[in-house]
């Protein structure tokens, strides 16, 4: 068949060849031609029995082409699986045979198949944004149980699909250069193997930490689960790699204050906290560390467990050695005096009249890699951490057990002295909880198993676990808590209501000093009161506290909870919705250390495979101002989180900026004067839209049949 | 004893009441792509089953909803106006969903000020993960505008009904033969001039 | 005897007024000299505000004999749309002009009441005096014949709601110079040295909005709240009028005044109506007013949303008429007899209505059945 511009009339197409290894089933009704306008053709799905179990799809397809002909419909088929190869070829054929300027499918959700459909127009030569998917599927016939009004609805779904697409205009995507340079923000085990994973590939990255070094959480851990092995030990050659790759800049002691652009081409500015130390005079030698005469409680790496001095490196293995100057607790700083540090550094390298430096760096990429916090046990007050001395955290637990810790290793009281007798190890604190955060940290069962483990090799004291599930699904994850079964630790499955050091009952007198935990046996059936010496409380894993502000700075979203949003929680982990940035490890949410170096490597490939493309294709779904209908008012000016909306001050004309612009349509929607116009979503095609849906009424009737009917009658 | 002096809006027999059945309300519902429309999706994967009257369109974001498309579909036939976006603080876009917040709760003022009855004029928040509370949603706002009975706001008269027209081309025809009655005739004699006397009271000046 | 006014050459003029204030007629005239062009250039054929005119005239010319029409005011009663559908047949140009024709202006507002409502508040209440509670009739029966006076019809509509429109040129009124302006173009149009826009084209205005004309400053807007202008005790003579809180439509009415308002410090109120493609010009006000109100929770923002105490009298002011809902549901007649049953229609019955006015002293034997 040659591509007829128009066709003769009304005539039956199944009498003439079908296409080669089409189904018999389908069947063709073709309307009479629109003579100058769009040559729309509709493909209905029956998706096997998933829609036409419910929606009469012939009866539709019969509809579409007698009822919409006059809005440009020249050809309706329906059709078994019009995803499948022949399904496609269908709509592929009718293009160029029939001249087809619009393509309007009806089947399952855009989210499914719209790049499926699009593809294929655009191998038959036309633009993939004149292709339309409407659902009737997820919206229609798995929703729905009533056949006549499935079809119904189906019947005006399509008709607001025939009237769209002929508002759709041709887009082409946009082409973006790729700048190899990425950006790390993070320096935890996520961050660091990101950054490896990337600089061992040949590209540069800026590694950004917060802190004075790289190392994150883990750094500040003992052991690790299952296997036991030191944190440090398999950490450490990771940071002294990253330190001294030739393509990791590391930023350390330093913030991302400002991102931007978009993919490809972001410019960051990185602020550098002063250290008070000239990086290229200091030798790490530490002397400076040791006179230090000022002694402060280190709340970070220590966990309020140990001191540090005014001048200080977090921990030995630091990475970089320069130690740093806490100025908010520095004699010299306070009232100009001491300086011993300066006096006794052998290279002078002290300079205290380091300010904040701001450097700003061109990057294609992204990885948000910014980790957790601690979930704060003080909001639970019945657990009476803060008040009672020998309730600790997590983290405190891991610097005591550390060997390298502040106390050497040896697990014992507040006092430093004393070893526990008995220990409680309390699991969910602060998660599974709607009074706290709904969710499970993911790590804490495995940490309490791994810490019930610890205990018993460093004290031999009973060790106690108050759980509610054991969460152990990784490798040898379940063998572990076999052994720690078999090593005698006692488990108690019971929410705990209560840590005390109130007495209560006349035979606890005994345990006077102690701490008491009141729990409820859930499989024994009763309440009990369990005198321990020693509480640990595996607390659970937050977003940091600027979590929101980070999200805002980098133009992603996280949830309410905090946790970075995945692009898809299934099929792309990794990805965030803002093209070019990515995150990995905890800042998605809670994860263990095998998942954070995981999502970092996806990461890093992922950007590695853009890097070596070069460039990047955008979806054109934008907006733009047309500068002759802009008036200048500037009320868009402030609603775009993308700053891709720019006020030009001598020609007073508002403008919006392709590439930066993300296709949300705000400013659309919110221009009085009309100036803005979007693709993909433009006011015709959502009017035309509108207008298609309620051209049918719940009955499957024309509206325009029944106003005339009414009015004859 | 007849109620209009003058016409006051002819009524059009409603189409969408059904021969016997109950009214099936249409609704047009707005979502967003990146949330309430996968929650959409999401009933559907789950096979939820809700009422068939809402017609959905997607947008990328809610910020795109203008006020001019809501007005559109009661204006279009629409019985209600569903708009659904993304949980306010998870927004894809950030931050979007705000700004749609504020135009809604004006919009919502004026469609109220028109005599819409803001149930028909509905804002919920859905979030991808939440199919069966979109489903839930959306089998609640059926039911309450089903109560309240068809808008019908496009049958209404803008359009001047038939019996209150006049035949103007009818008019027109008695006009015309008028005049060309007029015209054929012969004119009719000038009145004759006499001096009106002034009226008492009223002082009449001759200026020179 | 009626007086066809005999072909002179030149092309032929009209302005009408259909419910209308005569603003637009006086903006014309308002041109000042530059009505002798009109007069020189033209054949003023019909002119009801400027000189005498009978209807009979009008019907007798010969369709599209008249060049250039302007229809200002709207459609309210059955008189008007007679002469716009006459007009439209006698001319070759029709433009609706002013606010009115465009889309409704002040009268459109009564798209917000019914036609009982309205009669009820014109001839009731305590400034009327009518003590026999009478109401206007179409038709008397005097002894002399029967009387009729026009039809006061459901809704106030705009021109082109009734006929095709060739052009509009918007404003209340249109300013003058943008007059003469128009005029001169039609001129220079008519002898064949320039030509007209597209049909349907808006004349004698700008295609962007007040505030490209406006020379106030404006940043980046983030409103806190609305005042009404006389809540406010000074108004910066600098600062655009929407920061300040004042609710100023400028930023959707279409350019072409001069911004003559606000640069008197009071708020644009929109009469020169909508920009260009604007299909509904509330609705772009509602989405820019609301899209800069610096608040999120929804406590807050309907605390600023209740500084505008008239959304629909503030947005709609000029623009009802041609509105996508064109006026109030009660107005429109879109209620009661559309319910299913009669309980329901009960209760949808407009609480406004009053019970039926007693019959007019002097009404026609049998009743009026409209």
């Amino acid at each position: 068949m040659t591509a007829p511009m128009s066709l003769p009339g009304e005539f039956d197409l199944a009498a003439g060849p079908l296409p080669e290894g089409v189904d018999s089933l389908s069947d063709v009704r073709v309307a009479t031609p629109s003579d100058g306008r769009e040559r729309i053709g509709v493909y209905i799905c029956h998706c096997g029995s998933n829609i036409a179990a419910t929606v009469d799809v012939v009866a539709v397809r019969d509809w579409a082409a007698e009822k919409l002909g006059d809005r440009g419909v020249v050809v309706a088929r329906d059709y078994q699986f019009m995803c499948a190869s022949t399904g496609q070829e269908l709509i592929q054929k009718d293009i160029e045979e029939l001249g087809l300027t619009r393509v309007v499918v009806a089947a399952c959700s855009p989210h499914m198949h719209e790049k499926t459909f699009r593809t294929a127009c655009d191998k038959a030569g036309l633009n993939p944004y004149l292709c339309e998917l409407v659902s009737i599927r997820e919206q229609v016939s798995w929703v729905h149980t009533d056949r006549e009004a499935a079809t119904a609805k189906a019947k005006a779904v399509i008709a607001g699909g025939v009237l769209r697409v002929a508002e759709d205009a041709p887009l082409e995507p946009l082409h973006v250069p790729i700048h190899p340079a990425t950006l790390v923000v993070g320096g935890g085990i996520a961050g660091i193997s990101a950054a490896l994973e990337i600089a061992d590939a040949g590209y540069p990255v800026h590694l950004v930490e917060r802190e004075p070094s790289i190392g994150g959480h883990m750094a500040q851990f003992d052991k690790t689960f299952p296997t036991l092995d030191c944190a440090a030990c398999i950490l450490t050659p990771k940071m002294v790699t990253a330190g001294n790759h030739e393509n990791i800049t590391l930023h350390t002691w330093s913030e991302v204050t400002d991102v931007k652009g978009y993919v490809g081409n972001f410019t960051a500015t990185i602020k550098h906290k002063p250290r008070y130390v000239d990086a290229d005079l200091c030798t790490g030698c530490g002397i400076c560390v040791e006179k230090c005469p000022k002694k402060i409680v280190d709340e970070v790496y220590e966990a309020g467990l140990g001191y540090r001095k005014g001048i200080y490196t977090p921990f030995p293995q630091a990475v970089p050695k320069y130690p740093v100057i806490d100025a908010l607790n520095c004699t010299f700083f306070e009232n100009g005096k001491c300086k011993a540090c300066e006096k006794f550094c052998p290279t002078g390298a002290i300079d205290f009249t380091q300010k904040d430096e701001e450097v700003a760096v061109e990057i294609g990429n992204i990885v948000i890699a910014t980790g957790f916090e601690l979930f704060d046990p003080r909001r639970i007050e019945q657990y009476g951490y803060g008040r009672l001395a020998n309730v600790f955290t997590s983290l405190e637990f891991e610097r005591m057990s550390n060997a390298a810790g502040p106390t050497n290793g040896r697990l014992v009281l507040r006092d430093g002295v004393t070893e526990p007798r008995a220990v409680g190890i309390i699991h969910c604190v602060g998660s599974r909880d709607r009074n706290y955060n709904s969710y499970c940290s993911a790590i804490c069962c495995m940490q309490s198993l791994k810490f019930a483990h610890l205990v018993r090799e460093h004290t031999g004291a009973t060790v106690y676990n108050f759980y509610i599930d054991i969460r152990a699904p990784g490798k040898a994850f379940d063998e572990f808590y076999q052994r720690v079964l078999e090593e005698g630790t006692v488990f108690v499955r019971g929410r705990v209501a209560e840590v005390t050091d109130a007495v209560r009952l006349p035979d606890e007198e005994a345990d006077l000093g102690r701490v008491i935990i009141q729990v409820e046996d859930t499989l024994a059936g009763a309440q009990r009161r369990i005198p321990v010496d020693m509480v640990v409380l595996s607390a659970g894993l937050e977003p940091p506290h600027d979590a929101k502000e980070t999200a805002r700075l980098f133009g992603i979203s996280c949830s309410s909870d905090g946790w970075v949003i995945e692009r898809h929680p299934k099929l792309d982990p990794v990805a965030t919705m803002t093209d070019g940035v990515f995150a990995a490890g905890c800042s998605l949410g809670p994860r263990d250390i095998p998942a954070s170096v995981s999502n970092g490597s996806a990461a890093a490939a992922r950007i590695l495979g853009r890097i070596q493309k070069g460039e990047m294709e955008l979806e054109p779904v934008r907006a733009s101002v047309d500068e002759s209908r802009c008036s200048g008012c500037r009320i868009c000016n402030d609603l775009c989180p993308y700053t891709a909306i720019v006020f030009h001050e001598d020609r007073m004309v508002t403008e919006v900026n392709p590439a930066l612009c993300q296709g949300c349509g705000t400013c659309i929607a919110a221009c009085p004067a009309g100036a803005i116009s979007g693709t993909g979503f433009s006011d015709a095609q959502i009017f035309s839209q509108i207008e298609g849906l309620l051209m049918v009424t719940s009955s499957g009737r024309m509206r325009s049949d029944e106003a005339r009917e009414t009015v004859t009658a | 004893m007849t109620e209009t002096i003058h016409a006051d809006g002819a009524t059009v027999p409603p189409a969408a009441v059904e021969a016997g059945g109950t009214f099936e309300p249409v609704v047009i519902g707005f979502t967003c792509n990146w949330c309430s429309y996968r929650a959409a999706d999401l009933a559907g994967t789950s096979r939820m089953k809700y009422p068939p009257n809402v017609r959905l369109i997607r947008l990328m974001c809610s910020g795109r909803l203008d006020p001019s498309f809501v007005l559109a579909a009661f204006a279009e036939g629409a019985d209600a106006v569903m708009v659904s976006g993304c949980w306010p603080g998870e927004c894809h876009y950030i931050e979007q969903n705000y700004k749609m917040l504020r135009r809604f709760l004006l919009l919502r003022r004026v469609v109220e000020a028109m005599g819409i009855e803001p149930t028909r004029l509905q804002l919920v928040w859905a979030s991808a993960a939440e199919g069966q509370r979109f489903a839930k949603e959306v089998g609640r706002i059926v039911e309450e505008v089903r109560a309240l009975g068809p808008l019908a706001w496009n049958e209404a008269g803008r359009d001047v009904p038939a019996d209150v027209r006049r035949d103007f081309s009818a008019l027109e025809r008695e006009e015309a033969a008028a005049i060309a009655a007029e015209a054929a005739s012969p004119p009719d004699a000038p009145p004759p001039v006499t001096a009106v006397p002034p009226e008492p009271g009223i002082a009449v000046e001759v200026t020179a | 005897m009626s007086v066809v006014p005999a072909p002179n050459g030149k092309p032929r003029f009209a302005m009408y007024w259909a419910a209308s204030c005569g603003g637009c007629d006086i903006a014309v005239l308002n041109i000042n000299e530059r009505i002798l062009e009109v007069d020189a250039a033209f054949d003023v054929v019909f002119w009801p505000a400027v000189m005498d005119a009978k209807y009979a005239d009008l019907a007798a010319m010969p369709d599209a004999s008249i060049d250039l029409t302007l229809f200002s005011g709207g459609i309210r009663s059955d008189e008007n749309e007679e002469l716009a559908h006459q007009l439209r047949r006698k001319s070759k140009t029709l433009v609706a002009f002013g606010s009115c024709a465009s889309e409704g202006c002040i009268p459109g507002l009564a798209n917000l009441s019914t036609v009982r409502q309205i009669f009820d508040a014109s001839y009731e209440g305590d400034s009327t005096d009518n003590p026999d509670g009478l109401r206007p009739v179409p038709a008397f029966a005097a002894p002399e014949g029967e009387l009729t006076i026009p039809t006061f019809l459901p809704v106030l509509r705009t021109l082109d709601q009734v006929v095709d429109v060739d052009y509009y040129v918007p404003g209340c009124p249109p300013e003058s110079g943008r007059i003469a302006e128009v005029v001169e173009l039609v001129i220079e149009a008519l002898a064949g040295r320039a030509r007209l826009p597209a049909r349907g084209s808006v004349l004698g205005a700008g295609r962007s909005t007040c505030c490209d004309e406006c020379s106030r400053e404006r940043n980046v807007k983030r409103i806190d709240r609305f005042v009404r202008i006389q809540d406010v005790a000074t108004i910066d003579p600098v600062l655009c009028l929407l920061e300040q809180g004042i609710p100023c439509n400028g930023p959707a009415t279409r350019d072409g005044c001069g911004a003559l308002c606000p640069a008197a410090s009071a708020p644009c109120i929109g009469c020169y109506g909508p920009a260009d493609g604007v299909v509904d010009y509330g609705a772009r006000l509602m989405s820019a007013y609301s899209s800069v109100i610096n608040a999120t929770e929804p406590a807050d923002i309907e605390r600023v949303l209740d500084g505008i105490p008239d959304p629909v009298g503030q947005l709609y002011r000029f623009s009802l008429a041609r509105s996508l809902l064109g006026g109030s549901r009660a107005a429109l007649g879109a209620r009661a007899a559309r319910s299913a049953t009669p309980v329901e229609a009960a209760a949808q019955a407009d609480p406004h209505d009053s019970p039926a006015p007693p019959e007019a002293v002097l009404a026609v034997a049998g009743g009026t059945d409209r």
